[in-house]
């Protein structure tokens, strides 16, 4: 617990000290877990056994969660965890568990799309900081006040100034839900009018 | 010097009511469960009532020979427990046990979400020992974890976030210092949706499917031995106490009692936690295992729309009352 008395300190440094030579040990802290989380993530995309590719993915997740932590975003450090660590990575290892999670390598996990999957990452990676670099260039946090990144303050934006953007997010998620479920309502019906044929055997396989 | 020391004393004090807290509670179901089945219980262990019993247990789990099964995948089968059993640790931390600062480890500004996200990682132990015994059994256990788990969150979360609507606030010291009395039958059907969903978390009977042993063995933690199970044992209990404590945090106002709220809020706290626990023994053995398919009728049909009903509630009441 130490990590939420740290962020008071780094802000106080920062305002003293504007400069790459003189880091704070929060800085240092901040880089060391970077990589740490990026060591992660790179583990996750090149192991070769699934079941340990996610587990990698939650410490990967988790770093990201202590990052947050460390930039003062204690919400959205805990609703990393909880959204991602808690849920998503749960779901994943489910879905493994029911499909295929053998111990060990496997060899054929490999997909031959890697080079794309790598350039789509690139691109997507370079569009995300360039949108938010070019949102946020004229943007200044007072380092001053109180932490900018505590509950009240991270509702009270998000409800204020972002609401809009927050309400059509909701409705989207609403509407992918009700699209799942009207995709596997439809197909349990497929196969119940016809439960010979061969498109209904192929569809339920995929 | 005199923070650092302050600090430690804390953690010391935290760690060890996480030893103790979840032995007492395995005593007191050794002994309720035997009482109500019109059975002793433990009664020759340390002498009085078998009240040594579980240290008895512990020191022969310590003996037994640590085995890892040849085609288990050993980092991970050996990690599990210490995944399953920290959390709960760290959600000890932030509990507050009587009013002001004194009372609590470390206030957290975000505490539901703190505990509740802290919470679910627990289970992540039980998903990783499912898969790394290479047994099919553990698997089905790991399986049966992780579809309990993804449908009971949901209702948690929904009442845990109805208390944070009625207080305004999320964070633990916040939500009691706000209690009033008239909450308790205004969040009681939250109450009782938090407790049934976090008793299907850890998953205790009647919904111990997961480790159902007429059916499963024990489910994820069929190849364990020694040390490292009792390690699982003591986080299940450590669970009861982190989930009997919350709920009595939320929804039973905590500290706050009829009298003597200014010395002695802190044993209303261990009170109110101690019959919750007591409840959680009684329900053990009084109901018995609902099937994979109740339990997924249970929390979709009844527990979401009632945690639903009960937010609605709560916004109508804070509107009128504002």
């Amino acid at each position: 617990m130490t990590l939420h008395t740290a962020p008071p300190v780094f802000i106080a440094a920062a305002g003293d000290h504007p400069g790459f030579l003189s880091p704070s040990g929060v800085e240092i802290a901040f880089l060391l877990v970077g990589l740490a989380t990026l060591g992660a993530a790179v583990i996750t995309v090149t192991t070769k056994q699934l079941v340990h590719a996610a587990l990698w993915l939650v410490v990967a997740l988790g770093g990201l969660a202590v990052e947050y932590l460390l930039l003062t975003a204690e919400f959205i450090a805990w609703v990393q965890v909880l959204i991602y660590v808690g849920s998503i990575v749960v779901l994943l290892l489910f879905g493994l568990m029911l499909t295929r999670a053998p111990i060990g390598r496997s060899p054929d996990a490999d997909s031959g799309n890697r080079w794309v999957a790598l350039g789509v990452a690139a691109a997507t990676a370079a569009a995300l900081v360039w949108v938010v670099a070019d949102a946020f260039r004229t943007t200044w946090i007072e380092l001053d006040g109180p932490a900018q990144g505590s509950t009240e303050v991270t509702g009270a934006f998000l409800f204020r100034n972002w609401v809009l953007p927050f309400e059509a997010l909701s409705v989207l998620l609403l509407a992918a839900l009700v699209g799942a479920i009207v995709l596997s309502r439809r197909r349990d019906t497929d196969t119940t009018v016809r439960p010979g044929t061969n498109g209904t055997a192929k569809e339920e396989q995929s | 010097m005199n923070d650092a020391l302050d600090v430690a004393l804390r953690l010391a004090v935290i760690f060890v009511v996480f030893l103790v807290a979840p032995l007492l509670v395995g005593q007191t179901e050794h002994k309720v469960m035997a009482h109500m089945q019109g059975r002793l219980g433990p009664m020759y262990a340390g002498g009085f009532h078998g009240w040594a019993q579980l240290v008895a247990d512990g020191v022969k789990f310590a003996q037994k020979e640590d085995v890892v099964p040849a085609a288990a995948d050993r980092r991970v089968f050996q990690l599990a427990p210490a995944v399953a059993l920290l959390p709960y640790l760290l959600v000890l931390v932030v509990i507050p046990v009587g009013p002001g600062d004194g009372a609590v480890g470390q206030v957290i500004d975000a505490g539901i979400f703190f505990v509740l996200a802290v919470m679910g990682i627990g289970v992540l132990g039980s998903l990783m020992a499912g898969w790394a015994s290479a047994n099919k059994f553990s698997l089905l256990g790991g399986l049966r974890t992780a579809a309990q788990l993804l449908s009971y969150e949901l209702p948690m979360l929904l009442t845990a976030a109805s208390v944070a609507m009625a207080a305004g606030t999320v964070s633990l010291t916040g939500i009691l210092d706000a209690f009033e009395w008239w909450w308790l039958p205004w969040q009681i059907v939250g109450a009782l949706v938090f407790f049934v969903a976090g008793l299907a978390e850890l998953q205790r009977p009647p919904f111990d499917m997961p480790v159902a042993d007429s059916e499963i063995i024990f489910g994820a933690y069929t190849e364990y031995t020694g040390l490292r199970f009792a390690l699982f044992l003591l986080a299940e209990y450590a669970g009861i106490v982190i989930l009997c404590a919350l709920t009595t945090v939320l929804f039973l106002g905590g500290w706050h009692g009829p009298f003597g709220a200014d010395g002695l809020g802190w044993l209303w706290t261990l009170l109110k936690t101690a019959l919750l626990a007591f409840v959680v023994i009684w329900l053990r053995v009084s109901y018995p295992r609902l099937r994979e398919d109740q339990l997924q009728k249970l929390a979709w049909t009844t527990l979401v729309p009632l945690a639903l009903a009960q937010i609605a509630l709560t916004g109508i009441v804070k509107v009128a009352i504002n």
